[in-house]
């Protein structure tokens, strides 16, 4: 009798096991998924790059951190301003989209578009070069008479 | 022509100019002795508000940028807070900067190694940077009026202090 509650105790573990198996695998590799995807996008600030790449001590302690609070049901953002909020801006891979920050997206926007305007303005100055040279140049009408009399004479005499 | 040949020029100094501003910004040169210190803001480690280095001017003051992760700065915290209890008060302090960590890691540092002296946060390591700092630990000892009277770059023991710091420093006046 001892014997059998014994095995039907020890079956029904098994089956609770099996059970809770499938779903802590999901949930810790939804907790890594969530870090990496935070990982790529924090810097490391004692190395100088991305956590993800990091090993220092450093990077050890800001990873632990970044976990602590992904565990707490933190959001990316809420996590990101944490993260802001110890080590500054310089913190974020990419740089946030106000104050100074902001710079970052703009001048290469006003750099693209001083380009275009300069190369417009480029172009069309040559072809209005081009142009002036085209009415400089008088329109060519082919040779004389005398030059095609001249040129049969010696396609004549060469006999080609 | 000539107009445009100036725009050219002054164009090309300009950039000139900011390879060279970045170039220079970038390289942070160390305190040197006698130049005074940077004193910003910062936050209070383990407690609410701001403090400054300014706060201590008329006292020697022995900067200690150290962090929680930074294994030299533990075997130096024990000889730090034998110093400060054995010399500090109106006339030196030690001042703890926390640098480039998470200020509850750092919080627990202090309470680990019984940090009586005061700590401030400098999460970002910009004053470590304008200090000049490359790593962490680093000490610097500050003049009652502020200026760098000596500094190392890496961690440091009783003896160092005792041989370094102590001879400069007043009696003791207990605050």
């Amino acid at each position: 009798m001892t014997r059998r509650r014994l095995s039907l105790t020890l079956t029904v573990l098994a089956a609770l096991g099996a059970l809770l198996l499938p779903t802590a695998a999901p949930a810790a590799s939804a907790l890594r998924s969530e870090l990496n995807e935070i990982e790529a996008e924090v810097m490391c600030p004692v190395c100088g790059t991305l956590l993800e790449l990091a090993e220092s001590p450093q990077a050890t302690r800001e990873k632990a951190f970044i976990e602590k609070l992904v565990k707490q049901g933190q959001s990316k953002d809420e996590i990101k301003e944490a993260l802001v909020e110890q080590y500054g801006d310089a913190v974020l891979a990419e740089p946030k989209g106000s104050g100074f920050s902001l710079s970052a997206y703009v001048v290469p926007i006003i750099a693209f578009a001083v380009a275009v305007v300069l190369l417009a303005l480029a172009i069309w100055r040559w072809r209005r070069a081009a142009g002036s040279r085209q009415d400089r140049d008088p329109e060519v009408d082919g040779p004389s008479d005398e030059d095609r009399r001249r040129l049969d004479d010696d396609l004549a005499r060469y006999d080609l | 022509m000539r107009a445009r040949s100036v725009i050219a020029v002054l164009l090309a100094v300009a950039v000139v100019g900011f390879l060279v501003y970045g170039l220079v910004s970038q390289g942070n040169s160390r305190l040197a002795v006698g130049e005074k210190a940077p004193s910003p803001e910062l936050p209070k480690l383990g407690e609410p508000g701001q403090g400054s280095l300014k706060e201590y001017r008329g006292r020697w003051v022995l900067v200690n940028f150290w962090a929680s992760w930074c294994v030299p700065c533990r075997d130096e915290a024990p000889a730090l807070t034998e110093f400060q209890s054995e010399h500090g008060g109106q006339n030196f302090t030690v001042v703890g900067i926390d640098t480039q960590d998470i200020s509850d890691d750092g919080s627990a540092f202090a309470k680990e190694f019984s940090l009586t002296y005061p700590l401030l946060h400098d999460g970002n390591g910009d004053n470590g940077h304008e200090f000049g700092t490359t790593g962490v630990p680093e000490n610097y000892l500050l003049e009652p009026n502020g200026r760098l009277a000596w500094a190392v770059a890496g961690p440091v023991d009783a003896k160092m202090l005792e041989e370094h710091v102590a001879p400069l420093l007043p009696p003791a006046k207990k605050s």
